[in-house]
């Protein structure tokens, strides 16, 4: 059983891509899904409470190191490439692509009540969307959906590790319930000074 | 006194990704309920936002004028005195665009909370992060790449067909070619080899009708965006590399 963690961490290190348990089954014919997914949940939170310089990241339907997110600013100064800056324009067509694919550019268009050409050139580009086929309408228009890149780069296991729509708003409103209870205790706290100043008159 | 004020917009103004943008920041900036919008003051608004971009000598996108327009088409129905006779429930003239605004604004939220992930190469990074880097090196130290437009591609096609063999011309071409199958050749070669120059894609079958063939598969795939050009030089040789991946 250890034997099989060590070469299950040993696998996932040596893959440069992130590493599907339906992989590693390849190597343990014999040993269950189940049990395989047991191992690397183990091997996952060993990773958490060693709180080192990686951890152990389910990302676009496998399993990848990856390092510790707050270590970035160490890490890029060893890199010069040019991180995945996207404008905000390509973000949020981005965002409408991935909630609403799959989807043509027009109705991209009517979200974002401008013209998206650039944006999905870019995205193209960058390999986050892909051409998922063409609508069986007139003109045929292009169907766009993200790929397996948008996961990677964006840390998702799959589309569905997205949040909702209702958990967005849901975390928009507790976001403003605590702004709220800050002003109000602004206020209080500059109530009770007043109060102070005129008891110090 | 004038001059700065305009100023003040230009800088605003900036930031303004479209109409729906704009309306956004005129009802925060208003302090209006969304689902309450006095369309007399908004459109009024609008339309001196609109002046000022002329004013500015900017661009002013179609999107504004249409956006204005659907404002005005508002305002008048609203304006309209409600049918005598109400047969069925009439909706609010503002119902489709309060959507339109409701909507565009939710993304705006879901994009910068897209944003706000631990984005790899930003936040995290994985064992392969400082490949790529050397494998650019590499390419580019013997070849520079540039994107090629349609022209230089009809100029590479050109010399193709020149070099043909003329006597080729003369037989009957009995091989049946379909623009779908020559795709996917193209698509097969390139996802084996990873790019391939135009010459080689037409490996040594240097009929007409293949030449051509190949080449309208290629501009047909640029179109979709399933491929790029890239050369080195003017007159260099063409790269073709898969643009998507599969």
């Amino acid at each position: 059983m250890e034997k099989i963690k060590a070469v299950i961490e040993a696998l996932i290190f040596a893959s440069d891509t992130p590493l599907a348990p339906e992989k590693i089954r390849v190597v343990f014919p014999e040993v269950e899904k189940t049990e395989i997914r047991e191992i690397i949940d183990q091997l996952v939170s060993e990773y958490n409470e060693r709180q080192g310089g990686m951890c152990l990241q389910e990302v676009a339907g496998g399993f990848q190191f990856r390092t510790n997110p707050e270590l970035s600013q160490w890490v890029k100064k060893l890199k010069s490439t040019k991180p995945h800056s996207l404008s905000p324009q390509a973000m949020e067509t981005l965002a409408i692509i991935a909630y609403k694919q799959p989807i043509v550019k027009s109705e991209i268009e009517s979200i974002r009540g401008v013209d998206v050409g650039g944006p999905l050139r870019n995205l193209l580009d960058k390999k986050l969307i892909r051409i998922v086929g063409r609508k069986d309408v007139p003109g045929k228009p292009i169907i766009y959906g993200t790929t397996r890149k948008f996961l990677e780069v964006f840390n998702l296991k799959d589309i569905m590790d997205l949040p909702s729509l209702r958990e967005l708003k849901e975390l928009n409103r507790q976001q403003e319930q605590v702004e709220l209870e800050i002003e109000q205790e602004i206020e209080q706290k500059v109530e009770e000074e007043k109060i102070e100043d005129i008891s110090d008159l | 006194m004038d001059n700065e004020q305009n100023l003040n917009y230009a800088i605003k103004l900036d930031i303004f990704e479209g109409p729906l943008d704009l309306l956004l920041y005129l009802i925060k900036k208003n302090e209006i309920d969304i689902y309450n919008i006095p369309v007399a003051l908004i459109t009024e608004q609008y339309l001196q936002y609109l002046k000022m971009i002329k004013a500015l000598n900017l661009d002013l996108a179609g999107e504004y004028l249409v956006m204005a327009a659907t404002l005005i088409h508002i305002k008048s129905r609203m304006l309209l005195p409600p049918p005598d006779e109400p047969e069925e429930e009439e909706e609010d003239p503002r119902a489709e665009l309060v959507r339109q605004l409701l909507e565009h604004k939710t993304f705006k939220e879901i994009a910068s909370n897209l944003a706000s992930r631990p984005l790899l190469e930003r936040d995290v990074f994985t064992r392969a992060s400082f490949l790529p880097e050397e494998i650019e090196k590499s390419t580019t130290d013997e070849e520079e790449l540039t994107e090629v437009s349609v022209f230089e591609l009809i100029e590479a096609f050109h010399r193709v067909l020149s070099q043909l063999d003329k006597k080729e011309l003369l037989e009957i071409d009995l091989e049946k070619l379909s623009l779908t199958d020559i795709i996917n050749e193209v698509m097969e070669q390139l996802t084996v080899t990873k790019s391939s120059t135009f010459e080689d894609l037409l490996k040594g079958k240097r009929d007409r009708r293949r030449v051509i063939y190949t080449f309208l598969a290629i501009l047909e795939l640029i179109k979709l965006r399933m491929i790029k050009a890239y050369q080195t030089s003017i007159f260099g040789v063409i790269r073709i590399f898969p643009a998507v991946e599969s």
